[in-house]
């Protein structure tokens, strides 16, 4: 029995170190991508610049449904470790509202653009931005999806500790994903907003 | 009819006589080569022991194959682009229009990247690394299918281009803006984007998977420090792979935005900039050449202890250099261009950078030296190779040192001086130390040892034929060729063309040479039976199994408390294991998923090639469907049980010890 334990704990470290060294995969693709925006941002040919189009109470929105949805995400983490079986379902179910209120407000934010005539096609700065926020955005609805999976399981297997380590790597997600948000935010929206 | 098939047309089939050969030849191949598998009833058999395998060793043969094949393909793109030049002087014709010979090189230079020296480095990679820190497995072994057959993807998707459409005009590295729609708006650079885009996320899983698999999978015992050195090798090149290969996966997506969405991120207009391009496709790609290289390095040393019979000299220093020339291979990118513009300063910054790379990799070359010191050395095939390495990486590291002079780099900036010293290090050092690995590891995978004599011909023949190709080459990059030139008027340049296009067929003849080796060795293999495992008396863990390695490589985890462990422990003492030694082992069943996501992932990238966004879609949809599943399957494992490992693995013990004593 304490041999089984032991494996599957070492399973548990394999999965959980692989995992982290996809986001520093991720990590260097976000760089890239921030990298581009940041030599792209000034060449507008002609269109509407960062300071332009940033619309603060949005965003602020946004990173406020995005901070709420990571907090339910932990909590919903603690429910698990604590066997509440009902209270993390209700947190799972605030993490994906908070995440498809997100998404439903970038996708909005997008369109406006579009309907003005600011699509990604009209200057090199508009591709990085869509580019850049955009990837974060695919991010964001995979995560969802993957909440799905992981619910879908859950009703059909119940809680076992493939499930427990299944939901940690999606926490995990969730919250690089909110570090990246943070950097977006700062980057992107904040210079944009006080026009640095 | 648009929606239905995208921009496929007729137009796109091939016109010219070369190209219609290709075209018509390649699929004949495929359909007779299937159409014998089902004659001798082999499909199945291939099926369930090869393509659905998850065992390391066989999806490295399986690499090996796929590259070995490539290269065949490849080293035709260097036959016909030197036979061109060769005939294309003042008084010639040559044999392709500039816009033949420009996807020529392309695809020459995409193939032996990514298809040829990426696939026998993660070959050998799979093959050796788990046995050599005593693993059962990698890391994730479904990933790691699914790795192999995204690299399959990539491979058909830029052989497809020869059927249809035809290959990308930019050169291995595509610059932009002429692989922008405005210059280039065929088929060709969407297959050269997808057939690297796709291949290059298996590289990235491969790159995590192996990293994990040495971090986690090593055993009890082997601390880092005491791993071999080719362990050591691959942890590098995997750390480079997770960090650099997501740059390239980006300037793609971008490339392809740009492309596809009329984004304009490298274009000439609307505030575009094709010098960021450059500067990201470099900040991969040069960490990619010693991706490439640190595992040759990693062989050599494995090499080079055996067959002089001593233990690596320098081992720290050995990791000390592999770690620093990781870290350095970030920030030189920019020496591949120079002549960009970026000021006196920056370039003497990039300059200095890439001097300092030589400094570690001369440490090693010491070190490979002194272990050859009062070594008893035995001149096998693999140790020919390191020879050839020795001389021939030496003069390109050298020639590399002078380009890294931002002064002299304007002068030789893309000459055929820059192509002859990049040649100079991938086939001198990345080539040969495969080579050397494909030879040295053989019988650990197929049970019998490589024809000796065949191998060291094939060598020799490789080193001549390079010195007749490139040597020539330099000396044309200091007259002033520009690389990928496809005419000249200077009737001094004709005989030095001449004589590289000898050194091609040269090559050309090493590989036949290899392939007869491959041939004979088959024919003879029961003269060259390895009964021992041991066949060059080795020093680390992969030789202490029997030959083949069985699918589970130990029957019992092996304990390690010093490097070397298989030398000192041979010389000691060989004890038969207790039977309540050996205890239940689970190993993952066969998976589908590899073959199936690798058909989608084509599909996948056909679509999006060809604009047929429905198939696009609904291919990428049934990939993520394929995932989910996986996920969801909990029973994905199967145990061999104590006893069969017992009575298996002491019927081996016998002969094991009886040839060693």
């Amino acid at each position: 029995m304490t041999k089984n334990v032991a494996v599957l704990h070492n399973a548990d470290a394999t999965t959980r170190l692989g995992f982290w060294l996809y986001l520093l995969s991720d990590v260097m693709i976000f760089g890239s991508l921030f990298a581009a925006y940041m030599v792209l941002r000034h060449n507008t040919a002609g269109g509407p610049s960062i300071h332009d189009i940033v619309e603060p109470s949005t965003v602020l929105l946004q990173t406020i449904a995005l901070l709420a949805s990571s907090f339910t995400a932990a909590m919903a983490q603690l429910a698990l470790r604590f066997n509440k079986p009902k209270e993390f379902m209700q947190f799972v179910l605030a993490t994906f509202g908070f995440g498809l209120f997100f998404l439903l407000m970038e996708i909005g934010e997008f369109r406006t653009l579009i309907d003005e005539g600011h699509s990604w096609q009209a200057s090199a700065f508009l591709s990085a931005f869509f580019a850049l926020v955009g990837t974060h955005g695919v991010h964001i609805a995979i995560g969802l999806l993957w909440l799905m999976v992981l619910v879908y399981r859950l009703r059909t297997r119940g809680v076992d500790d493939n499930f427990k380590r299944k939901f940690g790597l999606f926490a995990l997600f969730w919250h690089f994903l909110d570090i990246v948000w943070i950097w977006l935010f700062t980057i992107v929206y904040m210079f944009g907003a006080a026009g640095i | 009819m648009d929606w239905l098939i995208g921009r496929l047309s007729f137009d796109y089939l091939p016109q010219v006589p070369a190209t219609i050969g290709a075209a018509i030849s390649m699929p004949v191949i495929t359909v007779v080569a299937i159409g014998l598998l089902v004659k001798y009833k082999k499909l199945g058999w291939l099926w369930k022991n090869w393509l659905t395998s998850l065992d390391a060793k066989k999806i490295g043969v399986m690499y090996i194959a796929v590259a070995v094949i490539m290269m065949l393909r490849g080293v035709s793109d260097a036959l016909m682009l030197r036979g061109h030049t060769a005939s294309a002087g003042p008084t010639g014709e040559g044999l392709f229009d500039s816009d033949t010979f420009q996807q020529v090189f392309t695809a020459h230079g995409t193939i032996m990247i990514f298809f040829v020296a990426m696939g026998l480095m993660f070959g050998l990679i799979n093959v050796v690394l788990p046995l050599m820190i005593g693993a059962r497995d990698v890391a994730f072994p479904w990933l790691n299918s699914v790795s192999f057959w995204l690299f399959f993807a990539g491979m058909i998707l830029c052989n497809m281009s020869l059927v249809i459409g035809g290959f990308s005009p930019g050169g291995w590295l595509g610059y932009p803006p002429l692989t922008e729609n405005q210059y280039s708006p065929g088929p060709g650079v969407d297959y050269w984007i997808w057939s690297l885009q796709i291949a290059g996320i298996g590289s990235l899983l491969s790159g995590i998977n192996f990293l994990v698999t040495i971090l986690k999978k090593r055993a009890p015992g082997m601390t880092l420090m005491k791993m071999p050195i080719f362990a050591w090798s691959v942890l590098s090149t995997t750390v480079l792979i997770i960090i650099a290969f997501p740059i390239l996966t980006a300037t793609l997506g971008m490339l392809s935005l740009d492309r596809l969405m009329g984004m304009h991120f490298f274009t000439s207009d609307m505030g575009g900039n094709p010098m960021m391009y450059i500067n990201l496709i470099w900040a991969w790609g040069h960490p990619e050449v010693y991706i490439l290289i640190l595992p040759a390095f990693g062989i050599f040393s494995e090499v080079v202890a055996t067959f002089a019979r001593k233990k690596l000299f320098g081992y720290g220093t050995m990791v000390a250099a592999l770690i620093a020339i990781s870290f350095l291979s970030f920030i030189v990118w920019l020496h591949h261009f120079f002549t960009m513009g970026s000021g006196a300063n920056v370039n003497a910054f990039f300059g200095i950078m890439t001097m300092i790379i030589a400094i570690p990799t001369g440490v090693k070359i010491f070190n490979w030296l002194f272990t050859m010191y009062r070594g008893q050395i035995h001149f096998t095939s693999p140790f020919v190779w390191f020879m050839c390495f020795a001389v021939t990486f030496t003069i390109g590291g050298v020639s590399g040192v002078m380009m890294a002079v931002p002064g002299i780099d304007f002068q030789v900036h893309n000459t055929l001086f820059l192509v002859a010293h990049f040649h100079n290090t991938i086939i001198g050092g990345v080539v040969f130390g495969f080579m050397a690995g494909i030879a040295y590891w053989f019988p650990k995978i197929f049970g019998f040892t490589l024809n000796e004599k065949l191998g060291k011909y094939a060598a020799y023949l490789w080193q001549a034929g390079f010195v007749f190709a490139f040597v020539p080459l330099y000396i044309l990059g200091l007259m002033g060729a520009v690389r990928r030139i496809d005419s000249y008027d200077d009737p001094t340049w004709v005989p030095l063309f001449i004589i590289s296009g000898i050194g091609v067929v040269v090559i050309l003849a090493g590989i036949g040479m290899q392939i007869l080796q491959f041939a004979v060795s088959i024919w003879q293999r029961k003269q060259h039976v390895d009964t021992t495992g041991d066949p060059w008396d080795g020093r680390t863990l992969e030789w202490s199994v029997p030959s083949p390695a069985p699918h589970y490589n130990f029957a019992i985890t092996p304990v390690v408390s010093r490097r070397d462990e298989w030398w000192y422990q041979k010389k000691t003492a060989l004890r038969r294991p207790h039977k309540t030694e050996y205890i239940d082992i689970h190993l993952p069943k066969n998976s589908s998923f590899g073959p199936l996501i690798g058909v989608l992932a084509t599909a996948v990238g056909f679509g999006i090639i060809w604009h047929i966004w429905w198939l696009a879609l609904l291919t990428f949809a049934a990939v993520v469907v394929c995932v989910i599943m996986r996920t969801l399957d909990d029973n994905s494992e199967y145990t061999i049980t104590a006893a069969e490992l017992f009575s298996e693995d002491s019927k081996r013990f016998v002969t094991k010890r009886k040839a060693v004593l």
